[in-house]
């Protein structure tokens, strides 16, 4: 949409004045066991041991909280949504994201184990109600490594998908991705609306202040579900085992670099 | 049914990664096909026809592959899934941007990474920046997956596949590629290299990187590595970063200096045959992953090294 404005006083230029379309944002966040936490596995080794674990939101997703943030303290974005799929306790993660500054949060409860697809088609039909014109996610999380949910999304949206943000320009109905690829960087050019997946050096989210957290408290927070979405959330792998890979030992230490170029040439003939 | 492996290239070679991907393709049990799709492209699929294991190259040569777009080649791959049991490509960005997209589009799920393959449904795949290992079985009629290159022998050289021209799919026109500015250097890729020297927050700055680490490198014809503190403080480049969230690797030789060892960059080395850990603290996690470790100051230390090395 495009305003024109004209001025009609006689000796001024004709001014016309774009008005810039803006941007709705849903940020997908999602409770993941802490990045500091060294995880154990169950004794029948069925799975990963959950049980009393510090949670937190996936680093990746705070980044692209605070990327959504920045863009509506710039006046590029209306709204951030937050929205997260999970147990009840993903109302926490919710609340950490508006206290970096989202608007208001989704949650989707369900006790079942959700997977990157099934994901993809939560997100699908929240997309379908919210009509985001930029879904910014994190490019993968800390727990399953997975890297899938974004591209997901945006294959089932039809939309384009920036992956591995480390530079984000919005400009009216475009953006402008700068990308870490293996070499190097790209930088490509999508229509919105598309989805963005963050990386690491994008930004450096903020800390929530106290009177932020309280605020958060009162932001709106609506809660749905899988079955209200109409989503089939049924897991498609199945984890048949869960191990802890073979340790790595200790050797031993060197006197000196000479005695290093020593060993790794006698002994362990590397170089 | 015949397995398909996305090859990634530059139009005229194959890159290294595409070779391990292959290898994991041959332990499914099916015919290996390779699909080569880009822009004048025909020399990378005469490249692709001599991989070994490899018995049909599939050749997609359109203006709109050029870039090689994640919306484009997906759209391609979903009109030719139907003749494949699994999709295969490595966990380079690039198999990791195009996958999961590709498996949305067919409803089924992507594994990520495997590491192992079980049987042609079961797969291992590391879990918690490879803190744990997962066995993973999937009922969906078409697996996609990405490999984890260090997991997998590259494949040989000495196949004569045929080659097939493709009918391009849609130009779907979603993205656009501005500019690539990729880091230009003479040493061998941090993935294919058999000696990496990573320097981490240690190195105190960027200049140090290229004082100290470069030289040693250089001596012992080593790709440049670094820890994700370093990247975040600024030293160096992104694409340098080993670990969890940067790249995997498993050399002959990993020299780690002035790192600290933190779980998620142990994540993306620990699968190296010889570790070297040269750091003042004692007490750092590196050493206990480190087959020769040195307690020293890394600045002391590096010019004794090329010393020592001539």
């Amino acid at each position: 949409m495009s305003n024109v404005a004209c001025g009609t006083t006689p000796g001024i230029a004709l001014r016309v004045v774009i008005k810039e379309k803006k941007v709705k944002i849903l940020v997908p966040v999602k409770r993941v066991v802490d990045y500091n936490v060294k995880v154990r596995v169950k004794p029948d080794a069925s799975d990963v041991d959950l049980a009393n674990v510090k949670m937190s939101m996936n680093p990746f997703d705070e980044i692209a909280v605070e990327e959504a943030v920045r863009l509506k303290e710039a006046g590029i974005a209306t709204e951030v949504v937050a929205v997260s799929a999970g147990v009840a306790n993903c109302q926490e993660t919710l609340r950490t994201a508006m206290a970096i500054g989202a608007d208001r949060g989704i949650l989707i409860q369900t006790d079942v184990e959700l997977q990157p697809l099934a994901v993809a088609k939560l997100l699908q039909a929240v997309c379908a109600k919210e009509q985001p014109q930029l879904v910014l996610c994190g490019k993968q999380a800390i727990d399953d490594d997975a890297n899938q949910t974004g591209q997901m999304l945006a294959g089932l949206m039809g939309w384009p998908q920036a992956t591995f943000a480390s530079k984000l320009v919005v400009a009216g109905q475009q953006a402008t991705v700068t990308r870490e690829i293996d070499g190097g960087l790209e930088t490509i050019e999508v229509v919105l609306p598309a989805v963005v997946s963050t990386d690491l050096r994008l930004n450096e989210p903020r800390y929530a202040t106290l009177p932020n957290i309280m605020k958060a408290k009162r932001k709106p927070l609506e809660t749905t579900t899988p079955a209200a979405l109409g989503v089939d959330v049924a897991p498609r792998l199945k984890t048949l085992k869960a191990a802890e890979p073979p340790k790595r030992t200790a050797g031993i230490k060197v006197a000196d670099a000479a005695d290093l170029v020593l060993k790794l040439k006698t002994e362990a003939k590397v170089i | 049914m015949a397995i398909l492996v996305i090859a990634e290239h530059d139009d005229s070679s194959i890159k290294a990664a595409t070779l391990n991907a292959v290898t994991a393709a041959t332990k499914l049990g099916g015919e290996v096909h390779l699909l080569v799709a880009g822009s004048n492209c025909a020399a990378a699929a005469a490249a692709a026809a001599r991989i070994s294991g490899v018995g049909k190259v599939l050749l997609a040569d359109a203006p709109h592959y050029a870039d090689q777009s994640p919306e484009n080649v997906a759209a391609l791959l979903v009109s030719i899934a139907g003749a494949y049991s699994h999709l295969l490509a490595a966990a380079t960005t690039r198999g990791k941007n195009c996958m999961p997209r590709v498996a949305a589009l067919l409803d089924v799920a992507q594994i990520s990474e495997i590491s192992g393959v079980e049987s042609a449904d079961t797969f291992v795949r590391p879990i918690y920046a490879g803190n744990v290992v997962a066995t993973v079985q999937s009922a969906d009629p078409v697996k996609v997956i990405t490999v984890r290159a260090t997991a997998f022998e590259a494949a040989g050289e000495g196949g004569s596949a045929a080659i097939e021209s493709l009918p391009a799919g849609p130009d779907l026109g979603l993205s656009r590629l501005l500019g690539r500015e990729l880091t230009k250097s003479e040493r061998p890729e941090l993935t294919a290299a058999k000696v990496i020297v990573s320097g981490g927050r240690g190195m105190a700055n960027g200049e140090n990187f290229h004082r100290l680490l470069e030289p040693l490198a250089d001596k012992l014809g080593a790709a440049l590595g670094a820890s994700r503190a370093a990247v975040d403080a600024g030293f160096v480049p992104n694409d340098y970063q080993v670990g969890q969230t940067g790249k995997i690797v498993a050399p002959q030789l990993y020299i780690a200096v002035g790192i600290s060892g933190a779980i998620q960059h142990l994540a993306g080395m620990k699968d190296s045959k010889i570790i070297v850990a040269i750091n003042k603290d004692a007490e750092a996690p590196i050493f206990q992953v480190a087959d020769y470790g040195l307690v020293a100051d890394l600045f002391e230390v590096l010019p004794a090294l090329q010393a020592e090395l001539g």
